[in-house]
Formats: C-alpha cells, sequence, structure tokens
C-alpha cells in the first residue's frame, strides 16, 4: 500500500506502525498485527461514527487532532466514516443537519455515536441547544440508532466540571441517561487519543466491546493504577518526595505525592502510553497527577491534596535472605537403611575377599572349595 | 583384532539375583516417575543451597569415574601397545556403556526443566564456554562412541546367529493360538544377517579411530568434571579447593578406572564361576600404585604449597573425611606395590576395593562432603533419592550380567586347565 493506497498521504510504513502500536496498546500479540491492518484497510468494513459536542471545551477533539500524530488523526477520521463532526465537518447549517440524519437513516443500528461533553438536564436541558435541540434530544435521537456510545473525556463520562456543585446546568454524563445502549468510557482531561483510536479499532476487528471495568472504562487501559507505572516509584518507595515546586527535591525528579500527586489512585495508562508522541506527561514533567479519569477527583478534590493510600505498598524489608528451611537432614529410616546396606555390602566384600584365592597358583582350589 | 578372543557365558538368565536387582531397577523406576509426575521434591532432599545432591553426586561424578574401566583399559591396550590385555577390554567397555549411558540418564532425571532438555541437540543453543557443557557434550560423545565401540560384539552374535531362541519363542506362541507353523523365521531374518556380515569388516577398519575419540573424550570430561567445582570458591573446602582440581580428577578416574576393571573381572569371575585372570590382573595392578602415588604426591604438595597441611590433620568434621580417603587410596596402593601381594586374588581383590572406596570418596568429598553452600544450610540424601541411584546401579548390573550371557563379551578360555576349571564348575552347579 503506497501513497496511492487507501489513505492518500500516508505511507505503509506508517499505517502498519499505527496498527503495531494500537495492537500493542490493546495487548494483542504481534501476530494480531495483521488482523488489525486488514480490518483498518477494509474499507467496506468502516463504520459510520457520529460525533455530538455538548458541553465541552473540544479539548478532546483537539487531543486527537493535534496529538503529534497528525497522520494517525487522519488515518483514523479515514478509516471510520466520520459523518457526523461539529468542529470538523466542512458543511454548516441544513447541510450539516442533513448528513446526521442521513446518516442516522441509512446506518441504523450500526454506527457508532461519540459523545464529547456533559448534558445538561436541568430545565429541560434548555442550557446546551444545537440546530434548535437540547443536547438531551439530540442525544436520546441519536443513542437510538447506535450500535455502541463511546463517551470522550471526562465530561461525556461523569459530567466534567460543570457538573461541578452547584451544577448549576444540571449536567450528567452519557451513562446516566443512555441505559439501554452499552457505554464505553474514555475518561480523560484530555483522554490519551490512542486509547479512543484502540477502542474503536479494536471494535472493527473483534466487531464486539473491549472488556471494561466497573466504571465503563476499557480494562485495556485503565486497568492499573498510573501510581503502578510511574518513573518516579523508585523515589516513592524510597520516601524520597519532592517537597516543593521549585526545590531542589523537585528539580531531583522526586516523587510528586506529597505536592498532591493523585497517581496512587488514578486508574490511567498515562505513565505508560503518556502524550505527545509518547514522550511526555503530566508527572513526567513535573506536575502531580490531577485525576482526571476519576470521577470523585477531578474538579473535587483539590490538585494540592493527598489522597488516601489504600494499599500502602512500599516494602519496609527486603525479602529475607536467611532462609528458614535450609534443606533436610537425614531422617532415622534412610539412615537406618543406609547403615543396614553399608553393613551388608562390607559383610559380603570380607566374606568375598576370604573366599578368594590367597596366592598366585591356586586358581582351582577355588573350584574345590565350592 | 580377532572376535575369537570372546565368547558367551553360557548359563541361565533368570538367577535370584536377576530377580533381587529386577525388583530394584523397578523400583528405582517407579520412584523417578514419581519425580517426574510430582516434581523433584517430592522425592529428593535438594535445596537452593544443595542444587547437586547424591544423584550428580554419584551417578554423574562418581559413576563416570568408575564406568573409566573402558578407558582405562583403552589407554593400556591401545596407547601402552599391551595387546594381550585385549580380550578383557569389550567387558570393560560394556561397563563404561552401562555407567555412562545412566550417567546422562540421571542428568536427565536431575534437571529441574528436563522440557527444555531438547534446547541441549540445537548447537545455537550451546553455551560453549562452560565447563557444565564440555561434560554434557563428551558425556553424550563418549556414550556413543562407547556403543560403537562395543557394536562387533552384537554384529558377531547377529552374524553367527539361528535365532533359536525367537524360533523356540514363536513355536511356542504358534502352538498356544493352535496355528500352523509358518517357515523358519531366520530365512526371512536373512537380510539383517548379511547387514551384520557387510558392516563389520567396515566397523573394523574405522575401529581405531573411534578408539582415539574413546580415549580423548573422557580425558577431556574427566578433567572438567574437576572444573565444575572450580566455580564453588567460596563454598568448597579449601582441603579440596585447588586449581589442580581438573587433574586430580583425571588421574583419579584412571586409577579408579583399572581398579574397577580388576573388581569387575574378580568378581565376574567369582559369580560366574569361571577361572581368574590373575595374570592380567597383577600386570594391570602394577600401575596402579604409580598413578596413586603421582595422585598423592599432586594432593599432599598442594596442601602444602596453600599452607592447608594443618587443617588437613585438624581432625575436625571435613579433616576426618580427607584423611579417610586419603588413607584408603594409600593403604590399597601400598598392598599393590608388594609384588606377592599382586599375585594373590584375594589381595588384588581388597586393594581395588580400597582404591576404588577412597577414590570414590574424594568425588564424594568434593561434591558433597567438602561442599558448604552457607550457614545453615544441610543436606542428606532422602530415602526415595538413594533407591533411585540404586535403582540405576541395579539396573547397571542387572545389564551386564544378562549382556555377557547373551554376547560374546567375556575373554574366551584357552588353556586345558583354564578349561577344566570351568567344566568343573558347571559340574558343580548342576549339582
Amino acid at each position: 500500500m503506497g501513497k496511492e493506497g487507501l489513505f492518500p498521504g500516508v505511507s505503509r510504513r506508517d499505517f502498519i506502525k499505527t496498527c503495531v502500536t494500537v495492537s500493542a496498546m490493546l495487548g494483542l500479540p504481534f501476530g494480531m498485527v495483521s488482523k488489525v491492518a486488514a480490518a483498518a484497510r477494509k474499507a467496506d468494513s468502516r463504520p459510520a461514527v457520529i460525533w455530538l459536542h455538548f458541553q465541552e471545551c473540544t479539548g478532546c477533539s483537539e487531543s486527537l487532532l493535534r496529538s503529534s500524530h497528525p497522520t494517525v488523526a487522519n488515518l483514523i477520521l479515514d478509516m471510520i466514516s466520520l459523518d457526523y463532526h461539529e468542529t470538523l465537518m466542512a458543511g454548516s447549517g441544513h447541510q450539516a443537519e442533513k448528513s446526521l440524519h442521513d446518516s442516522m437513516t441509512a446506518n441504523k443500528g450500526k454506527y457508532i455515536l461519540v459523545v464529547e461533553g456533559g448534558i445538561p438536564t436541568k430545565d429541560n436541558g434548555i442550557y446546551c441547544k444545537v440546530a434548535g435541540k437540547t443536547a438531551l434530544e439530540s442525544l436520546h435521537k441519536a443513542a437510538e440508532g447506535a450500535a455502541a456510545i463511546i463517551s470522550i473525556g471526562t465530561c461525556a463520562s461523569y459530567g466534567g466540571i460543570q457538573s461541578v456543585g452547584p451544577n448549576p446546568t444540571g449536567a450528567v454524563g452519557v451513562s446516566d441517561i443512555i441505559k439501554d445502549k452499552p457505554v464505553i468510557n474514555i475518561p480523560g482531561c484530555p483522554p490519551n487519543p490512542y486509547n479512543f483510536l484502540s477502542t474503536v479499532l479494536y471494535y472493527v476487528t473483534f466487531k464486539k466491546l473491549p472488556e471494561l471495568d466497573k466504571l465503563g472504562r476499557p480494562l485495556f487501559a485503565y486497568g492499573r493504577k498510573i501510581h503502578e507505572h510511574c518513573e518516579r516509584r523508585a523515589h516513592f518507595d524510597a520516601g524520597r518526595f519532592a517537597k516543593a515546586y521549585g526545590d531542589a527535591t523537585h528539580a531531583a525528579g522526586y516523587c510528586l505525592y506529597k505536592l498532591g500527586c493523585k497517581g496512587p489512585a488514578t486508574y490511567a495508562n498515562c505513565s505508560v502510553t503518556r502524550f505527545n508522541d509518547g514522550v511526555a506527561w503530566p508527572v513526567g514533567i513535573g506536575h502531580p497527577c490531577i485525576g482526571c479519569t476519576e470521577p470523585d477527583l477531578l474538579f473535587k478534590t483539590a490538585i494540592a491534596d493527598k489522597v488516601q493510600i489504600h494499599e500502602p505498598t512500599p516494602f519496609d524489608s527486603y525479602a529475607p535472605v536467611d532462609l528458614k528451611n535450609k534443606g533436610k537432614g537425614p531422617d532415622p529410616l534412610t539412615t537406618g537403611v543406609i547403615g543396614l546396606a553399608a553393613g551388608a555390602a562390607i559383610g559380603a566384600g570380607v566374606m568375598m575377599a576370604r573366599r578368594l584365592p590367597d596366592g598366585p597358583e591356586k586358581e582351582d582350589e577355588h573350584g574345590k572349595s565350592e | 583384532m580377532s572376535h575369537d578372543e570372546y565368547q558367551r557365558h553360557d548359563a541361565r538368565i533368570l538367577t535370584p539375583s536377576f530377580i533381587v536387582l529386577l525388583t530394584l531397577t523397578l523400583i528405582g523406576l517407579a520412584l523417578i516417575a514419581v519425580r517426574f509426575i510430582k516434581g523433584i521434591g517430592a522425592v529428593s532432599n535438594m535445596s537452593d543451597g544443595y542444587p547437586w545432591g547424591i544423584w550428580i553426586t554419584y551417578d554423574v561424578a562418581t559413576g563416570t569415574a568408575i564406568a573409566c574401566g573402558g578407558y582405562a583399559m583403552a589407554i593400556l591396550i591401545y596407547i601402552r601397545n599391551r595387546m594381550h590385555y585385549h580380550p578383557m577390554i569389550r567387558s570393560a567397555i560394556l561397563t563404561s556403556m552401562f555407567g555412562y549411558g545412566l550417567a546422562g540418564f540421571s542428568v536427565m532425571v536431575d534437571v529441574g526443566r528436563p522440557w527444555n532438555a531438547y534446547n541441549f541437540f540445537i548447537p545455537s543453543k550451546w553455551q560453549v564456554n562452560s565447563a557444565m557443557f564440555e561434560v554434557a557434550v563428551c558425556v553424550m560423545a563418549y556414550t556413543t562412541v562407547l556403543l560403537l565401540e562395543f557394536l562387533p560384539a552384537v554384529l558377531t552374535t547377529l552374524e553367527k546367529t539361528e535365532w533359536r531362541t525367537l524360533q523356540l519363542l514363536l513355536d511356542m506362541l504358534y502352538a498356544r493360538m493352535g496355528k500352523e507353523r509358518p517357515e523358519p523365521i531366520g530365512d526371512r531374518l536373512d537380510k539383517v544377517k548379511e547387514l551384520a556380515a557387510w558392516l563389520k569388516p567396515r566397523l573394523d577398519r574405522v575401529l581405531i579411530f573411534i578408539i582415539v575419540l574413546g580415549i580423548t573424550l573422557p580425558t577431556m570430561h574427566q578433567s572438567s568434571l574437576g572444573s565444575l567445582l572450580l566455580i564453588a570458591s567460596t563454598k568448597l573446602h579449601p582441603l579440596w579447593y585447588t586449581g589442580f582440581l581438573p587433574l586430580l580428577f583425571l588421574i583419579n578416574c584412571m586409577f579408579i578406572g583399572y581398579s574397577i576393571a580388576i573388581l569387575e573381572s574378580v568378581i565376574s569371575c567369582y559369580a560366574f564361576k569361571r577361572p581368574f585372570e590373575t595374570k592380567e590382573l597383577s600386570g594391570m595392578a602394577s600401575i596402579i600404585p604409580w598413578l596413586t602415588v603421582i595422585w598423592l604426591t599432586v594432593v599432599i604438595g598442594d596442601l602444602a604449597w596453600r599452607g592447608q597441611l594443618g587443617a588437613a590433620l585438624s581432625l575436625d568434621f571435613y579433616s576426618r573425611f580427607f584423611l579417610l580417603e586419603f588413607c584408603l587410596v594409600a593403604g590399597g596402593s601400598l598392598l599393590m606395590f608388594s609384588g606377592k601381594k599382586r599375585e594373590s586374588i584375594r589381595w588384588l581383590f581388597v586393594s581395588a576395593v580400597l582404591i576404588v572406596l577412597g577414590g570414590a570418596l574424594y568425588r564424594f568429598n568434593v561434591y558433597l562432603i567438602g561442599f558448604n553452600p552457607g550457614k545453615g544450610w544441610h543436606y542428606f540424601p532422602a530415602l526415595a533419592e538413594l533407591l533411585i541411584t540404586v535403582g540405576i546401579v541395579a539396573f547397571e548390573i542387572l545389564g551386564y550380567q544378562v549382556v555377557v550371557k547373551i554376547l560374546p563379551v567375556l575373554p574366551r578360555l584357552h588353556t586345558r586347565q583354564q578349561l577344566d576349571a570351568a567344566a568343573g564348575h558347571a559340574a558343580a552347579e548342576k549339582e
């Protein structure tokens, strides 16, 4: 597949690289790369995607587009048939509305609905309107014919910043409203674009949803705490903490827990996947994790607040070198048997030696003695 | 080389000792099955501190030395050109073949993850800098060489066989099933006879090269068995830890080899009621004390040079084992120095036993008794572990016993006197 292939402007190398990355992200065996690539390449397998924006900042879309993987963004936008995306589509007004309506009718029951932003519910949802419809109406209508819904970002997942008390608009996440469809939450502010891409590609490849945790997040990305794979973890275990921003301990790259890092309570793969082409992530550049993938942390606790560590794993001692069980000694039965056998052998040897001829020319005597 | 030098020992195979040895072998095999099903811990007392137990110490390190009869005889016959010992080599090679084959087998029992063992046969997986690798390659190659060296005995038999036993067995089976007896089986197996007859002269022509290999390989790996412990500089007691370990192991295996050849000849002649080979044995025995003297000189000189003579005489746990080993070898050698004692089968037997015990104890001292992996570790073989070793040794003796009764292995009896003596034994046995 060259430049003239299915995705203009994407070299085969870049394409395969992306598929390898995505397969690795999903924790799939290397052999699955070809399967992912085949699924991505097949034009008719492109699922229609409808992307709705509600109470949000478009940060998630921006993150996806302005990540240092422009080719990936393009690729994904080509791989999925993105039929409606308010910030990306060229059309506007009635034209845009028509395209949304057409796609929803044509792909009924098959399209993936991506929701970005929280949904205001107070006062019949009048606080967010697009094309004369409230967010609530649009969501209900679009969700009706969707195969699956992906809530991208913390707002769509849990309500986000506008849902923080006093929550004047009554904002909630998608899963609080839609109960009869599978909803995958990709929380994060913004989420790592690869977590989104991997989820979509997983669906395209296997025609099913990835395994989710109890908050509806894909386990491949949100299965472990940031703390478990943090590059500063060794400092935490050794008790070396950054005491203040700009302090020598901060400059030395010590653990940010005392500055309020939420890593020990936050399930996400930022420490492994990182952002900006995998080179940087908040903790890596010296800012504590703010727990943006957790409904109870971001906007609900102060950035400088320390989280309670429920599983204090730093070891206070090394594994014992001096084992209690250092081999087994003799037991009476064995020594008894050895003693008997040795005694018998010595006895037999002595008896045999006595029976053997004692002299040079007495070979025939042996026969007589028998 | 004439194949007429050897003869089959005509006797019943199913003797009481056969039954006893077979029982021990089967017990050993059953325990080996347990080891493979439930793991090493189920049958042995080995631990992280003592990963080498009795299997390596006896079956491999000591067993291969005891199986060095073939090596020692080959040196004597081919290097020192004493062809009159040639009739004795086949039985020595048979013993070696069983010893080495079963040493390799014990390693398979001992290896912690035997399912990885196939890697050994893949050259790209070799770790060629390892002394262990050298031992493994040589043991495997030498087992093959021994098989080839022994092949003439099989071929001679195949060439001359009338398939009588097989025919009898088939007749019995056919009679029992009530079927008609077909043509003699021998006619159909003529191809095998022809093949044996074709192969034998060709094998004879290249046999000398195989023998050269058979002398080179043990020289290489017997010293490597000593090198293995060079790594354990902090664990092996200073009485035994020395740079001369490889040399000591090499000389040690030679005098054990000659002694075991003597023992094997004496015991088999005694058990099979054949006349003793006194002349050959006393000739062979005259070599042993020289080897042991060199060995003891190296041991003492090395201890003196390293300033460990005091430790050797301190009479602590280690010193006692050292002195026992030393006295056994020295005592046996002193006996063998006397020409008169060498003429006596009884004293040959006694001194050979002492030297084999001393030489074997040396290997036990190096591999197990003088080996201390750190404070608190201890090891003593479990009963099941011992029974596996006993089973393997029993199989060795069993195999020897059976093979000499099937194939021409033992030296042919020549003189009238010898034949009469043998006839007398046979008569005595019948009564």
